[in-house]
């Protein structure tokens, strides 16, 4: 069965309703929504509301409707009261529109009126007496500081592994960053850490930095006036949706082109073919792992027909051959255009063979990037690119690659251009220097798994679901954590002082001591021995800027879950028990690295890091914006109003590489096939290309779809999109059981039949709590230890006939049909 | 989409169902004398409206149907094959409303394929799936009206299983 809400009438929000100023914290566009609160006792009425029209009317197409899933009871200064999250029409980055995802917020808010996610943590629990036990913020964050304090004083600060978010949104931004940031970057050196997403602490786009090119340097409205769309790996109306339908899609009605170069057809490719007509849509479905061939052909192309613009290059490149060497931080050369293209060169035949796409198509595109116009006008082009390139085959050559062509076209730093990552989740970073970590970082997942580390702290990271190779990691990390339960359970009813040496004992055999901080229970959560409860963007204020750079303050409207607090207020929590435990311990001078932790609000926290390095910006400034918050660089303060950039190196300097000639590199991205190890070896050896894929219905790994009874109802297994014939030759139905499997592991997710899928390759949803994609995909990562998730091959097997709860749901193409 | 061909859609019973639901929003005053609420009924009090006969139908065809009332527009099918929710004889006439609970955008059937899609933002449902959102934006399934059939063959609608988009009563 369908799910039906079963609703069909709400409570009406009344005019002087309390409005809270919110940008949606799931996806890096970062729609603009206010949250309206009133009292449990109150309604506004037909005539009479908070929006201010007559609901007694049907409204018309995009008018306001509050949904069913925009609307909650919960708490707010210890009171029931009424939510409405609903999307702002004057927020410049959506105009109203909402996602499936943003659109849900109020729902999966905690409330204990209406039953939504009671997976919240609400309590601190630590491992006693055989299971996780509630206690106090005290007593667990004690037995962190003592056994973390103990382990890094006996051993060094090298047996302290971090795994902590990096990203803004959700329980990110600023203040979170800064909170986790100063406790492991600056009262302590911690080298051994990596991001939610990658196995190590490393940049997503090293090459375009080390090229100078900061990542998000456009401006969403340069998709609305530009000639063209490169989307490289990126599949928008999924996973930026209201970028492509308020932005991308602007573009393409007044004239712009569409090029996608993807493997797999995207909904999004069917919703630009709709928008711009066919002709004005160009699918490169390539080979998988071929995007930097393909690349370095347009690059050619474009430099032997003379569409470069050689007054850019000339005023804003370096000039001088090569710049910077091909080393061990430095997967490829970089320099000047003729320098980088005596590594590109790159005939359209020879990436017609390579890519496995029409000639005419490579030609094509490069004519639609780069050939001028009839007038000689430049063609102004914006590309863009995310998860496709970045977790693919030899990420820093190829995003070079990508960014080469955007740099010799002149097209980064004007209007209608940019060359930008797309983007996960918001941006929210601000920490102090990560250079001690090195480059390349270390691996963190092989560190783990070969008996690496002895205190394990775990920040709002669910690995088990998210990361590569994760079959045998969950066995070891399973194995390793297990022994100090045992040692645990077995100093039951002892003092503290012998449960920490019963813990530092186990760790110092093989085990490790597992802190998770999470807003949820999680499967990587399920080793751990403490688990503190956090907080959620607007359960707290948070700071984030969207994928053009745009910081909004989103504010608070509830109250966090039982004693659940923002991350950066644990961070400081654990800083001042560490503080007092070194102290008792004797080692005052390291003690003293702890203090500067008293804040009492997230608040403090944005004051003591963001705000420091710029001092133009604070919550009350930023409140005054509104959901439309400033493009970062802030750059000063007039008038009331905080002034920013729309557009980075507008002037023709770039800087993102340190440089002080301030001129763009290019990068020599020669061509050496599959690069991270085992690829070639795996794809030779197995049936199916196993693409790994994101769908717009779920945010991330799921950790709040997972309880939310709308979305599970639509897909209660990940799906795995199929081709008939593949199917048929398997014996498969629509929504059978069916396991992927290889050397590395296996997986389950239900076949779904997909007319566009191409023979040989199956695309599987990311991240799911049901079955982890990250089972399958080797351990092979670049030099830097960028891993490359996106290259998995494997064979495929049913496991059983379709569940009922499968039979149920649809099974229908996901592309529009009129 | 939009067929031509148009059905009762019960405009007295609807009128009944609109003037009950605003009584019930209702809160007088009098003056001098305690406050007192009109009681009003937990639920929604939908109206039974004739929709059409089966023998109107024929499978796959749509027909336009306007329920609760005027203003909210939906279609009424036969499948030709039991589904979900499905009443008459042979278990397969639904109706829903067409308006996208995304943004309210009015779609248009999908014959060949049994969507209902939005030119809009390009969401689309499974009318053979009770409603559920194939692929979109909106944050429900389709709001499915809930139909009875008599001795005569006459299709009712009297219910709905969501909230219909751009109202907060699905009766106003």
């Amino acid at each position: 069965m369908a799910y039906k809400r079963q609703i069909d009438r709400l409570p009406i929000p009344p005019a002087d309703a309390k409005v809270h100023n919110v940008t949606c914290h799931y996806c890096i566009v970062g729609c603009g929504y206010k949250a309206y609160t009133w009292p449990r006792n109150k309604q506004g009425t037909l005539k009479d509301n908070a929006f201010g029209i007559d609901l007694g009317q049907q409204q018309g197409a995009d008018g306001t409707w509050l949904a069913p899933a925009m609307y909650n009871v919960v708490q707010q200064d210890g009171k029931d009261v009424h939510l409405a999250v609903v999307p702002d029409p004057d927020c410049v980055v959506n105009s109203g529109l909402v996602s499936i995802r943003g659109g849900r917020m109020a729902e999966n808010r905690p409330s204990r009126v209406t039953g939504t996610q009671q997976q919240r943590l609400t309590d601190p629990m630590v491992w006693r007496n055989g299971t996780w036990q509630p206690t106090s913020w005290d007593d667990a964050l004690d037995l962190v500081a003592r056994v973390t304090a103990r382990v890094v004083t006996q051993g060094s600060e090298d047996d302290l592994v971090v795994s902590m978010f990096d990203h803004g949104g959700s329980a990110g931004g600023y203040e979170n960053t800064w909170g986790t940031g100063k406790l492991y970057f600056q009262s302590m050196k911690v080298k051994n850490c990596r991001i939610h997403n990658r196995p190590a602490y490393n940049s997503e786009v090293h090459s375009s930095r080390d090229m100078g090119v900061g990542e998000l340097n456009y401006s969403y409205s340069d998709y609305e006036v530009t000639d063209t769309i490169v989307m490289v790996g990126g599949n928008s109306l999924e996973t930026q949706t209201n970028l492509f339908l308020n932005h991308m899609r602007k573009g393409l009605e007044n004239g712009a082109k569409f090029i996608s170069v993807d493997p797999r057809r995207t909904v999004t490719i069917n919703a630009a073919e709709e928008i711009a007509g066919k002709d004005n849509v160009l699918h490169l479905a390539i080979k998988p792992g071929t995007d930097m061939v393909l690349f370095n052909a347009l690059l050619t192309h474009i430099v032997d027909q003379g569409w470069t613009d050689d007054e850019f290059i000339k005023a804003s490149t370096f000039q001088g051959g090569e710049a910077v060497a091909e080393g061990t931080g430095q997967p490829a050369g970089l320099g000047s255009l003729d320098y980088a293209m005596q590594s590109c060169r790159t005939t359209t035949a020879e990436a017609a063979e390579i890519c496995g796409v029409p000639e005419a198509d490579i030609i094509k595109a490069a004519e639609w990037i780069a050939k001028p116009k009839e007038d000689g006008a430049r063609r102004k082009c914006v590309t863009c690119y995310e998860k496709g390139v970045i977790w693919g085959n030899d990420n820093y050559r190829t995003i070079g690659a990508i960014v080469n062509v955007s740099l010799a076209t002149g097209n980064i730093g004007r209007e209608g251009g940019g060359c930008c990552r797309l983007g996960g989740h918001q941006e929210g970073y601000y920490r102090p220097s990560d250079a001690h970590v090195g480059r390349p970082p270390t691996y963190i997942d092989q560190l783990l798994i070969s008996g690496g580390g002895k205190v394990y702290h775990v920040w709002a990271c669910d690995h088990y679901k998210t990361t590569l190779n994760a079959a045998e990691f969950k066995r070891v990390l399973n194995r390793r954590s297990q022994m100090v339960k045992d040692a645990i359970d077995a100093a039951a009813g002892g003092s503290r002082e012998e449960l920490v040496d019963a813990i530092v004992s186990a760790v110092n055999a093989g085990g490790i001591f597992v802190v998770d901080v999470d807003i949820i229970h999680s499967q990587i959560g399920q080793t751990a021995h403490v688990i503190l409860p956090a907080a959620e963007s607007n359960e707290m204020n948070l700071t984030s800027m969207n994928g053009e750079r745009r910081l909004r303050l989103s504010e608070k409207y509830m109250d966090p879950p039982g004693s659940a607090k923002p991350d950066c207020l644990i961070a400081a929590g654990i800083a001042r028990h560490m503080e007092r435990v070194l102290r008792e311990m004797g080692e005052d001078a390291y003690a003293d690295q702890f203090k500067g932790y008293d804040w009492e609000t997230e608040e403090d926290a944005f004051m003591d890091g963001y705000a420091q390095g710029n001092p133009e910006v604070t919550y009350e400034r930023l409140r005054a914006m509104g959901n439309n918050g400033v493009q970062e660089p802030v750059v000063g303060y007039e008038d009331g109003k905080l002034i920013g950039t729309p557009r980075l190196y507008a002037d023709g300097k770039f800087d993102r590489h340190g440089r002080d000639d301030k001129k763009a590199l290019f990068c020599a991205a020669g061509w050496r096939g599959w690069q991270a190890p085992g690829k070639a070896q795996e794809q030779a050896s197995h049936k199916f290309w196993i693409n790994n894929v994101r769908a717009n219905i779920f945010w991330q790994n799921q950790f709040l779809d997972q309880d939310n009874d709308f979305i599970q109802d639509r897909f209660p297994y990940p799906f795995i999109e199929m081709n008939p014939d593949d199917m048929a030759e398997l014996g498969l139905n629509a929504g059978d059981l069916i396991e992927i499997h290889n050397e590395n592991g296996a997986t389950q997710g239900m076949a779904y039949p997909t007319d566009t899928a191409q023979r040989g390759q199956v695309a599987m949803v990311f991240g799911s709590p049901s079955g982890s994609q990250g089972n399958v995909v080797n351990p092979g990562v670049n030099e830097l230890v960028l891993p490359d998730y996106k290259h998995t091959w494997g064979n495929i097997r049913k496991l059983a006939d379709a569940t009922p709860q499968a039979r149920a749901v649809s099974f229908k193409s996901k592309e529009y049909k009129a | 989409m939009r067929c031509k061909k148009m059905v009762d859609v019960g405009r007295r019973q609807f009128l009944r169902g609109g003037a009950l639901a605003a009584a019930g929003a209702a809160v007088t005053t009098v003056a001098g004398a305690p406050a007192q609420a009109t009681p009003a009924n937990a639920q929604v009090d939908y109206p039974s409206s004739r929709l059409a006969n089966i023998a109107d139908l024929a499978v796959n065809e749509p027909l336009d149907i306007e329920y609760p009332d005027a203003d909210s527009p939906g279609v009424l099918l036969k499948l030709g094959t039991p589904v979900e929710g499905g009443v008459g004889p042979d278990g397969d006439i639904v109706a829903y409303s067409v308006l996208c609970p995304h943004k309210g955008y009015y779609m248009g059937y999908n014959a060949e394929d049994r969507t209902l899609n939005c030119p809009g933002h390009f969401s689309r449902f499974d009318v053979e799936a009770g409603g559920q959102q194939v692929w979109g934006h909106a944050t429900q399934n389709l709001p499915q009206f809930t139909l009875r059939v008599d001795d005569k063959g006459d299709i009712y609608a009297e219910g709905a299983s969501d909230l219909i988009f751009g109202r907060p009563s699905n009766v106003l």
